[in-house]
């Protein structure tokens, strides 16, 4: 069971100065040339206000844009390789929405099924999450269809929910309890506050969704949908889920390193063999894949959904693809 | 728990390259660890993740058979970037791997059974690794049918092997060129793949099928193999969807909810025939 207690809005900068002063990096909602995004903050005045969401992901504090999985110097007859040490600052992520909080548990699921990804386990064990719960939300927001919610607790340590003057807090795990335990005049005894979200009306079925998948490979469907998909990819870098990555190699004759990268199963190289074959050859084949790995084999195989609802794919697609619309269609019989 | 970094290669040396066709090699492969050579072992049909230092990673069969101790071979051909650079190695020069990969052939369970290997092209390397291998315990299997089809005499690999195997007496070889890939003295029969096999006309009764090539002559053969009567649980054959990571993460080789670095790269035709066709 939670912890609930009252957070006064001036106990935040209390709050954030403990985190500081325990050597954690917080990174927080920001404004910053019309766009809110993730970034480092010191004070709670620099955290963006009235924020829907950010743009891009948190999945970047636990799986980065770019990162070094070694590097090598090569000899004449030599090779050397270093190992690369996951460089995991410990962090605090203040204000993610409860969509994005529980994102994390789908990169988890690949991750470290049978083998475990040092880099991602090294950061998520230094990571711990403060959401906010939502008051607002857009048309692209469909939490609600996927077994989240706009105050769901999952993936936080600590939910905040906006009240009057402050903030429910509800202090959820070991990690929040330490947390709060770095600052325990900020948190007050509850007052019995009542929790009020914004309202996210169910858009679509979706475990009808999910087994109508198992027939609906072949619909015509996913040609209709994809027509106007550009293939950019945008959608799968902004999703908090999408873990799919490429590795690549920067080097001269000295030597180099090996990254790994984001990356989309939208781009028609992505399944490109030397040959010239390709297996999802055309826009469509590789809209399917996208709906299909969220929604049909994520559960087959991980027995949970790719897919948290967050909209972050419909608000940055150039061709304004709406998921949601897209999803209600394909679980109607 | 501190994790270790599953994308860390071993140093491996070139022992050995054997030129087998234009742009195709075969490197044997030694550790240049002795405990990662004492902690390694593999199983026929698995496939490892290949560093020219550099250029990046490259995706291959392990060709040699899991009974041939010290070393590992993969014969690569000339297709891009990582490749190239490989190409480029001589013997003594150092390159990285990463295995052994994926799941395995089940030849154990093939004890009493006859086997019909058929290969095309460059596909020949899988089937390697599986032919040493149930050759090694040639007293397992009852007949022993190998069809191998290039498009020319020069494009055949193992060239060798295949001396070897037609000189012996419990393997039935059949190696066919591409009409017009044969030159003056070819022996061999000249003609597709399928229509080489239909000819052939091996009996399906308790006998295993093993097909690898390019995904045009699968199609083309997979047909003719059901005509003869094979079940589709007794045709084996490899997927080569392109990999990055080869341990179930990166998605890029993933069809359906199958990833093929990690519940392939041997998959049956009825296990295919459950799967969504993107391979
Ligand atoms: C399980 C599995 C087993 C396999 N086993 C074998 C095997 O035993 N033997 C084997 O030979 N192959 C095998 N393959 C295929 C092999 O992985 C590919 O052929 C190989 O990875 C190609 O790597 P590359 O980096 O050289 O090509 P890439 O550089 O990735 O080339 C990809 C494409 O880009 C093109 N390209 C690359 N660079 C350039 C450039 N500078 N300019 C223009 N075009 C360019 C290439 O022509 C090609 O079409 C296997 C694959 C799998 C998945
Ligand atoms: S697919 Fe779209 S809605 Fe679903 S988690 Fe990714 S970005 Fe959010
Ligand atoms: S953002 Fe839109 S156009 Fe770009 S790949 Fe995704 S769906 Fe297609
Ligand atoms: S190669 Fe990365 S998931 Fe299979």
């Amino acid at each position: 069971m939670a912890d609930n207690f009252f957070l006064p809005q001036a106990s935040l900068d209390t709050l954030f100065a403990a985190l500081a002063k325990d050597g954690r990096r917080i990174l927080a909602p920001t404004d910053r040339d019309g766009r809110t995004e993730l970034n480092p903050v010191d004070k709670p005045a620099d955290v963006a206000k009235d924020y829907l969401q950010t743009i891009l992901s948190a999945k970047e504090a636990a799986f980065p844009k770019v990162e070094r999985l070694m590097s090598f110097t090569t000899g004449s007859k030599s090779v050397d390789l270093v190992d690369a040490e996951p460089h995991a600052l410990p962090t605090v992520l203040f204000g993610v929405r409860p969509c994005e909080a529980s994102g994390f548990r789908a990169l988890d699921a690949v991750f470290n099924w049978d083998t475990r990804d040092r880099f991602f386990n090294a950061r998520m064990e230094a990571l711990a999450v403060i959401g906010v719960a939502c008051t607002r939300k857009d048309d692209a927001c469909f939490c609600t269809s996927v077994g989240g919610g706009p105050g769901s607790t999952a993936g936080s340590d600590i939910l905040l929910t906006p009240v009057d003057g402050g903030f429910l807090a509800e202090v959820l795990t070991e990690k929040g309890k330490a947390m709060a335990a770095l600052a325990p005049e900020a948190f007050k005894a509850d007052p019995g506050l009542e929790k009020k979200v914004v309202d996210v009306p169910v858009a679509f079925d979706q475990p009808g969704l999910t087994r109508r998948l198992k027939d609906r490979f072949e619909d015509g469907i996913w040609v209709e949908q994809s027509l106007r998909c550009v293939g950019c990819g945008a959608c799968a870098y902004v999703c908090p889920t999408c873990v799919c990555f490429d590795i690549v190699e920067e080097s001269d004759a000295k030597g180099g390193h090996r990254l790994r990268t984001w990356d989309s199963c939208g781009g028609h190289m992505f399944t490109l063999h030397a040959s010239g074959h390709n297996p999802r050859e055309t826009q469509a084949q590789r809209w399917r894949q996208r709906v299909y790995h969220k929604f049909s084999y994520y559960p087959e195989r991980y027995d949970m959904l790719g897919c948290v609802g967050c909209g972050k794919c419909t608000r940055a697609c150039p061709v304004d693809m709406n998921l949601q619309e897209h999803l209600a269609e394909a679980a109607q019989a | 728990m501190t994790d270790t970094n599953i994308y860390l290669p071993h140093l491996m040396r070139i022992a050995k390259i054997t030129e087998e066709a234009p742009a195709v090699k075969t490197f044997r492969l030694e550790f240049m660890d002795a405990a990662a050579a004492a902690a390694f072992s593999f199983e026929t049909g698995q496939f490892g993740l290949y560093s020219a230092f550099g250029e990046g990673e490259s995706t291959f069969c392990i060709a040699s058979s899991p009974t041939r101790k010290g070393y590992i071979e993969c014969t690569f051909r000339e297709a891009g970037r990582v490749t190239a650079a490989l190409a480029d190695k001589e013997e003594g020069d150092v390159v990285g791997f990463r295995g052994p990969y994926g799941n395995r052939f089940p030849i154990e369970q093939w004890k009493g059974k006859n086997l019909v290997f058929i290969a095309g092209g460059i596909a020949l390397p899988p089937l390697r690794s599986v032919i040493w291998n149930c050759l090694d315990l040639r007293d397992w299997f009852k007949d022993i049918t190998i069809v191998y089809g290039a498009r020319s005499v020069a494009d055949l690999v193992y060239k060798d092997e295949l001396k070897e195997w037609e000189a012996r007496p419990d393997v039935n070889l059949v190696v066919t060129v591409d009409p017009g890939g044969d030159v003056p003295g070819w022996t061999g029969k000249v003609g597709f793949v399928p229509p080489v096999v239909e000819a052939l006309n091996p009996s399906p009764d308790n006998t295993i099928a093993l097909v690898c090539g390019p995904p045009i002559m699968i199609k083309l053969t997979l047909p003719v193999l059901a005509k003869l009567g094979f079940p589709p649980e007794a045709i084996f054959t490899t997927l080569e969807n392109r990999m990055k990571c080869g341990l179930g993460k990166c998605g890029r080789c993933n069809t359906g909810s199958s990833y093929v670095c990690k519940d392939g790269p041997v998959y049956t035709l009825e296990q295919l025939n459950s799967l969504p066709a993107e391979y």
